[in-house]
């Protein structure tokens, strides 16, 4: 009961947050409204007795990711000149293929589990005997170990290419 | 990509680290600074031209008001020209008090430096150190003329007072804190890992080019360039007493910053030679009642604290004041090169060179 | 069943209350330590010997004039001083005063919470806080602050690495991320971590230093530079906040050393029976002691160091904190498998 409650009203506050963030004018306020939506997802997690990922999604995401999107919102001039101005209209059409396309991934990953629910069920336990920091270390060397060497190795690239764009003719 | 247009940043004129009313603004790359503009003249008060409508004698109590940190040397730099302006002859007990009376101006004044510029660069303890000795040669002036910091303590001719009896026991008391405190000061800073990183390679200015921007005082020695005034041009009594004249290498902060520290210590030597040579006599030379030196101009220049002071003075001959009264003040020479030694650097250093170059900006504008 | 409700509700309020006050007596804690090293005498007025001297401070900042800059973003204006305050303060739950203690004839642990992620806990919500400095140099439109704010987010962003990196090395060494646990382990150790990871310390501590806006890495607020840095256009109680979010940030920074390297609330030795007379001194008072070394320290090298430049603070960050951070954790991983 007491959880519902919570669960709810957190899941407002993330959606509210989530149209927030879209419907804001000033860039600055939409990362803030970002931040918000951040730490309720956090909260739903530890609702969920996932505190690991609760913690590192405010370290990673609301403590690390965020700070640089706010930094570059606040160096880059946003006010724009006048003759770049954006056709609106086209934004809103590819805007509607996408959100089409992930309601359609949305609703694909629902029915899938829907089909097969022994995937939660068989790390559920695991969860709950150990502390779930060990759990997500062990599943992340043994079963996700090439995904997780995959990211990294992307993670890499994408730092070489930030300071090659970055570098200025020397 | 992005874009960077430049930013401008005015430092000042209430800022906390540009000593007094000086505005800087600059323009910045990021916290680099591309270029700088100095906007002086919020406390000019009109000195040169106030001068002009004063009698001989009252000018003195004037240029107490030009740096107001080092107000002995400037007293000293007028009499000494009015003396020369009319071949005055001043008797030797008054040419030594002057000497330890400027001496003693050159430590207050270098503690006053030394702490701000520490301050400055965040180290806050250095800062109350120098003041507390500061107020130790405060406390002697008080005793010669009664004043701490105006201290109009000299007279076309000579001295108003003879020194009180037991000060200059006093003074050599002072001498010994001193060379202690200073080796406080250096234990703090001068190997200080942090000060040395701050302070090393920034606002470099090699010897020509610094004689070139008219940089006099410390700010020229640290650049190399052993010129100054005590030494080249005598005055007062130091052509009789023994001193070195300290000079940098590299001409950056820190050597700005050694230059003066070294001269904490010769200040000491040549007060205590000064305090075991002083002569017995009068104080005041044979001086006219009506002071009226003859048509005629001149220039004299002394070794301020911070540099080369000089006064150029014009006299019609049949006036009670000067006709024409101009300093070369060595703050606003040595501003000039502000610009020159902060573009590159950043945003920090420009504080750092600021007070590196020791202004005054009761000087600087007048 | 209230209890079970009670219990905590009152240790929160004690420990925030506690926290506050203790936050206002450390500014008169820095202005005496720094007035006796600087030979001078400090705040005397107020009070004996000055001790009532933050009351007065907290009396004259709240009813100080409030202004808000014309052309400041409002919201977020008011936002910031409370963004940078509100980590500082939940920081708290997962520190561990001591395992329990008597009063009144209740025994009650002395720890909001012992979360098993606790160490994580303090660094996600430590992260946090420097969204406090960087929105205030944004809302308040003025460029002084702007300059402190990017400062701040490159330095408190650089040395985070830095220091999770330590607390990894310490998490390896302990086998667990509960603060408790890793008092615990020090116990069964029987050696305080400083000992065991003296690199991990010296760096921690620096970063430390560093996340916290202390000198000498007090650039987002170099008065000489920055006129005060990010809290330029403040007045008033939204200033204070600043000033005592820094300050409960130190007490976090030390809290946090004390448990990792001083072994939290154990006694001096806990397994020299000799020395068994300090067991009487309870756990909780070994461990504000402790802290308040740690606390000592950090205003002892304000009035000591000048402050670092901004490039030669990231240079220190980045070529010197981090490499050596990840040697050490290699070094410890290595030590861990083969012991």
């Amino acid at each position: 009961m007491l959880e519902a409650i919570v669960f709810y009203t957190l899941a407002t506050f993330i959606l509210g947050f989530g149209v927030m963030v879209v419907t804001t004018k000033n860039p600055v306020h939409c990362v803030l409204f970002l931040v918000a939506n951040f730490l309720c997802v956090a909260m739903i997690y530890v609702l969920l007795a996932a505190e690991f990922l609760a913690v590192i999604q405010i370290l990673v995401y609301a403590g690390g990711i965020v700070v640089l999107y706010l930094f570059v919102v606040m160096l880059v001039n946003l006010r724009r000149p006048p003759d770049a101005q954006i056709d609106t209209r086209r934004q809103a059409r590819v805007g509607f293929v996408l959100a089409a396309l992930l309601l359609a991934e949305i609703s694909a990953i629902l029915m899938y589990s829907a089909v097969h629910p022994s995937s939660v069920a068989t790390i559920a336990p695991q969860v709950a005997s150990g502390g779930n920091t060990e759990t997500v270390g062990m599943l992340l060397y043994t079963d996700y170990l090439v995904p997780f060497e995959v990211a990294s190795m992307l993670l890499l690239v994408a730092m070489v290419g930030a300071i090659v764009l970055a570098r200025r003719e020397a | 990509m992005f874009d960077t247009s430049e930013l401008t940043l005015n430092l000042g004129p209430q800022h906390p680290s540009t000593h007094g009313v000086l505005r800087v603004v600059l323009r910045l790359d990021g916290e680099r600074v591309v270029g700088c503009d100095i906007v002086i003249g919020y406390l000019h008060r009109g000195i040169e031209k106030l001068c002009e409508h004063r009698d001989w004698a009252q000018i003195v109590l004037i240029t107490d008001r030009m740096d107001y940190v080092a107000a002995a040397s400037n007293n000293l730099g007028y009499v000494e020209t009015v003396e020369k302006l009319m071949s005055l002859e001043v008797p030797r007990r008054a040419r030594y008090i002057r000497t330890i009376l400027a001496e003693l101006q050159r430590i207050a004044s270098h503690c006053l430096w030394l702490g701000t510029h520490a301050m400055d660069l965040g180290a806050m303890t250095v800062f109350l150190y120098a003041f507390r000795e500061r107020e130790l040669v405060l406390d002697l002036f008080e005793e010669y003329c009664g004043a701490r910091l105006t201290y109009n303590s000299m007279r076309i001719g000579g001295l108003p007072l003879d020194i009180p009896p037991g000060w200059d026991k006093k003074v050599r008391t002072f001498c010994d804190i001193l060379e202690t405190k200073v080796a406080e000061y250096e234990e703090l800073l001068t190997h200080n890992r942090i000060w040395r990183d701050r302070t090393t390679g920034i606002g470099v200015i090699d010897g020509d080019e610094a004689v070139a921007i008219g940089l006099s005082g410390p700010a020229l020695r640290g650049s190399g360039v052993p010129r100054d005034v005590r030494k080249d041009e005598p005055y007062a009594a130091y052509a009789e007493v023994d001193f070195c004249v300290p000079i940098g290498t590299a001409g950056d902060t820190y050597d700005r910053y050694l230059v003066r520290i070294e001269e904490f210590h010769q200040s000491i030597r040549i007060i205590r030679q000064a305090l075991d040579g002083l002569p017995e006599g009068p104080i005041l030379g044979k001086v006219p009642r009506l002071l009226r030196p003859p048509a005629g101009e001149t220039y004299h220049a002394i070794e301020s604290p911070k540099g080369e002071i000089g006064f150029f003075i014009v006299s019609d001959g049949r006036s009670n004041t000067p006709y024409r009264f101009r300093v070369r003040p060595p703050s606003f020479c040595n501003l000039q090169a502000l610009p020159r030694l902060v573009t590159g650097h950043l945003v920090s250093d420009v504080v750092a060179l600021i007070g590196s170059i020791d202004i005054v900006l009761g000087e600087v504008d007048r | 069943m209230i209890h079970a409700y009670l219990v905590p509700v009152l240790k929160i309020l004690v420990l925030l209350n506690a926290l506050l006050v203790s936050v206002t007596f450390m500014t008169l804690l820095e202005r005496k330590v720094l007035a006796w090293v600087q030979v001078r005498l400090g705040p005397m007025r107020v009070g004996p010997y000055g001790s009532l001297q933050p009351i007065a401070d907290a009396i004259k900042l709240l009813l100080k004039e409030d202004i808000t800059p014309v052309r400041a973003d409002k919201w977020v204006f008011t936002l910031a001083p409370i963004v940078s305050m509100v980590p500082a303060l939940i920081a708290f739950a997962v520190i561990p005063f001591d395992r329990d203690a008597t009063f009144f004839g209740y025994r009650v642990s002395l720890f909001i919470a012992d979360v098993n992620v606790g160490l994580l806990y303090l660094v996600s919500i430590t992260s946090i806080g420097v969204y406090g400095i960087i929105l205030a140099g944004y809302a308040s439109n003025s460029k002084f602050p702007l300059l402190a704010g990017l400062r701040a987010s490159a330095q408190l962003v650089s040395y985070e690495i830095a220091v999770t990196m330590m607390l990894v090395s310490i998490v390896a060494t302990a086998g667990t991320l509960s603060m408790i646990g890793i008092i615990d382990a020090q116990y069964n150790a029987r050696v305080w971590y400083i000992f065991l990871q003296p690199v991990a310390f010296v760096i921690l501590f620096i970063g430390g230093l560093a996340e916290t806006n202390r000198a000498p890495f007090d650039l987002p607020e170099a008065e000489q530079e920055l006129t005060g840095g990010y809290h330029t256009e403040y007045s008033g109680m939204r200033f204070a906040l600043f000033f005592l979010a820094e300050y409960a940030n130190m007490i976090v920074v030390s809290a946090v050393a004390t448990t990792l390297f001083l072994g939290g609330w154990l006694r001096p030795f806990p397994h020299v029976a000799v020395l068994g007379f300090l067991g009487y001194v309870p756990g909780w008072i070994w461990f504000l002691l402790k802290t308040f070394v740690f606390l000592y320290i950090f205003i002892w090298i304000r009035a000591t160091l000048p402050r670092y430049r901004y490039d030669q603070l990231m240079r220190l960050g980045w070529k010197v904190l981090i490499p050596l951070g990840i040697a050490n954790l290699v070094v410890t991983a290595i030590l861990k498998v083969l012991v």
